[in-house]
């Protein structure tokens, strides 16, 4: 503990009585939403210090990526932040697929926008769910989590897995739409506005709630911007930063939604801002699924790119030659540098790969939106009380797994 | 993508350019375009105040540091590159700023003045990539463990580690035959 700069482990008054303590916080403690530790710093209840200690679930994502040709990492990247994989998947297809100059087609788009903002609503649901149990709240866990069932069951439903989906691919999607989907999300959006005025009966008026969560955890817009804070955390100290928005991706710019905001900048404002968000995602699901067609591309032709029809394979030498090229020794974007970024749940994730010309990538690195957001945690803690720690670790909204990466 | 490279951002772009060489001639020594990006490659002791320049100036506005990264480019000298990708939320625009690093001196000034969000971004470039920050407050491991030996994203790395036992493991190998 002593090496770690800063931090004094127990100081020594004149008198001899112990001034301040240092708790170590984790890495096993339940809030701490995996493997996080902070070191606590602590005058009675106040916390005069922390410094938050990570890595361990650093499982070197971005040296393995680098091993890989581009295809093979797209399942290195579900692992990331594993509570929004197929935002991941588009975050890093969008950026190979910007340095391979490829045009997605817009039936291929919808159906991505669709299953993000299906992404965003489950994640939003963990988010809620754990939350609230941090600071109490049981029964909002098991209401969350049976509405988060339904969303992983499309999931199931559509891409054959529930978590690590792998579904969007460069290019477009790992498969068309099964039939049926039409109905499946149909019954989810159907049953979902109820389901959050639920939770909103349960929470948003409850005194506990309010207590624990209100001028709780605040920080101003100019800081905020200036830990280069993103996403839900940002938006609730006032500033309309929505990549969605400002830089749209995906045809979003066709989509009709609001980018709530709130201007209280605590953790019941970035309650709020959730749940509307959640909301603002079911229309925009409901928009998407008006545009996706029946029939149309669920992924675009590049030759030597993008695996060929399995009939055309049985029919045509390129194409068996194309498959069987793809799949061995991948494809060879020209060299070069791009950045792409996504609104995920959490905030701005960026995804930058770097070409040499070879069929593996040269660097690829995610600009994970916790791991940036949790920079800012200590100015959200210092000079609060421990029982705030916990507050603020769950509105922040971290998932240790694009934390460490 | 198509609709991020229409000629309105081209021309507003070149302005930031222009806008930059004005106030020091020096301050950019190649412009990249690719892929409708902006790339802007400046010398390594100008850093600070190209960074200063673009978030401080009224017209360029680059208010939130999103990203820095490194990338390896060994065995080509110069090996190091750190890469900073800048957003103006009010002119809603991107660019990234490029500085080269040669392999016997990876060195360079912190951005931390300018954005303190770049902490621990440079702390997470110094721990896997061994690149070094001037000035930077805290610079120490981030993701590794503190007693590691060597920089795990450079590419004279391998993939699978080191076989050996690593030296903070060699308590628990002691009094084993």
């Amino acid at each position: 503990m002593s090496t770690i700069p800063g931090v004094i482990s127990t100081v020594e008054t004149a008198t001899g009585q112990a001034k301040t303590m240092v708790l170590n916080m984790g890495p096993q403690h339940p809030s701490t939403h995996g493997v996080l530790r902070i070191l606590l710093e602590l005058d009675g209840e106040n916390v005069i210090k922390a410094v938050p200690d990570m890595g361990y679930l650093h499982t070197g994502i971005e040296k393995s990526c680098e091993d890989k040709t581009y295809s093979q990492a797209i399942t290195l990247t579900d692992r990331i932040d594993y509570l929004s994989p197929l935002g991941n998947n588009l975050a890093y297809c969008m950026a190979v697929e910007k340095l391979l100059g490829l045009e997605i087609p817009k039936r291929a788009q919808y159906i991505r926008v669709m299953m993000v903002e299906l992404q965003r609503i489950s994640s939003h649901l963990v988010w809620l769910g754990t939350h609230a149990i941090d600071l109490g709240a049981m029964s909002v866990f098991l209401y969350c989590f049976r509405e988060r069932e339904e969303i992983l069951k499309i999931f199931e439903f559509v891409a054959g897995q529930r978590m690590m989906t792998s579904y969007i691919r460069i290019g477009g999607l790992a498969l068309d739409l099964p039939a049926g989907w039409r109905q499946r999300i149909e019954k989810f959006l159907k049953m979902m506005p109820g389901r959050i005025d639920e939770y909103e009966d349960l929470l948003t008026g409850n005194r506990i709630w309010i207590g624990r969560t209100k001028d709780v955890g605040y920080i101003s817009a100019e800081d905020a911007v200036a830990l280069s804070m993103t996403g839900p955390t940002l938006r609730a100290a006032g500033l309309a930063y929505d990549n969605r928005r400002v830089f749209p991706y995906c045809s979003y710019e066709e989509f009709e939604f609001d980018v709530p905001t709130r201007t209280d900048s605590d953790c019941f404002a970035r309650y709020m801002l959730r749940i509307a968000e959640m909301r603002e995602s079911l229309k925009i699901i409901r928009q998407a699924m008006s545009k996706i067609t029946a029939d149309g591309p669920f992924r675009t032709e590049a030759a030597g790119i993008i695996p060929p029809d399995r009939e055309k394979m049985k029919t045509e030498m390129e194409a068996l030659i194309y498959h069987f090229k793809i799949f061995t020794e991948g494809f060879s974007p020209p060299p070069g540098e791009a950045f792409a970024a996504i609104e995920s749940p959490r905030g701005e994730l960026g995804v930058f790969v770097a070409s040499d010309g070879s069929p593996k990538p040269l660097r690829v690195h995610f600009r994970g939106p916790s791991f940036i957001n949790l920079q800012a945690l200590p100015k959200l803690i210092e000079g609060k009380l421990i029982s705030d720690v916990i507050a603020c670790i769950g509105t922040i909204d971290i998932v240790l797994g694009e934390v460490d990466r | 993508m198509a609709e991020n490279s229409n000629t309105n951002v081209v021309v507003e772009r070149s302005a930031v350019v222009d806008k930059l060489r004005s106030w020091n001639p020096n301050a950019i020594s190649e412009v990249i375009e690719f892929r409708g990006e902006t790339t802007i490659v400046v010398p390594r002791n100008v850093l600070r105040d190209v960074a200063e320049r673009c978030r401080g100036d009224k017209e360029l506005q680059f208010n939130l540091l999103s990203d820095a990264t490194s990338v390896d480019r060994y065995p080509l000298e110069p090996r190091f590159e750190v890469n900073y990708h800048l957003v103006s939320i009010p002119r809603r625009t991107r660019l990234r700023i490029k500085v080269r690093l040669s392999s016997d001196d990876p060195t360079v000034d912190s951005v931390i003045p300018v954005w303190p969000g770049a902490n621990w971004l440079e702390r997470e470039i110094f721990d896997l990539m061994g690149i070094r920050f001037n000035e930077h407050p805290d610079l120490r491991r981030i993701l590794m463990p503190e007693d590691w030996e060597g920089h795990p994203l450079r590419k004279d790395y391998p993939v699978e580690g080191y076989r050996d036992i690593p030296p903070s493991a060699t308590r628990y190998t002691r009094n084993r035959p």
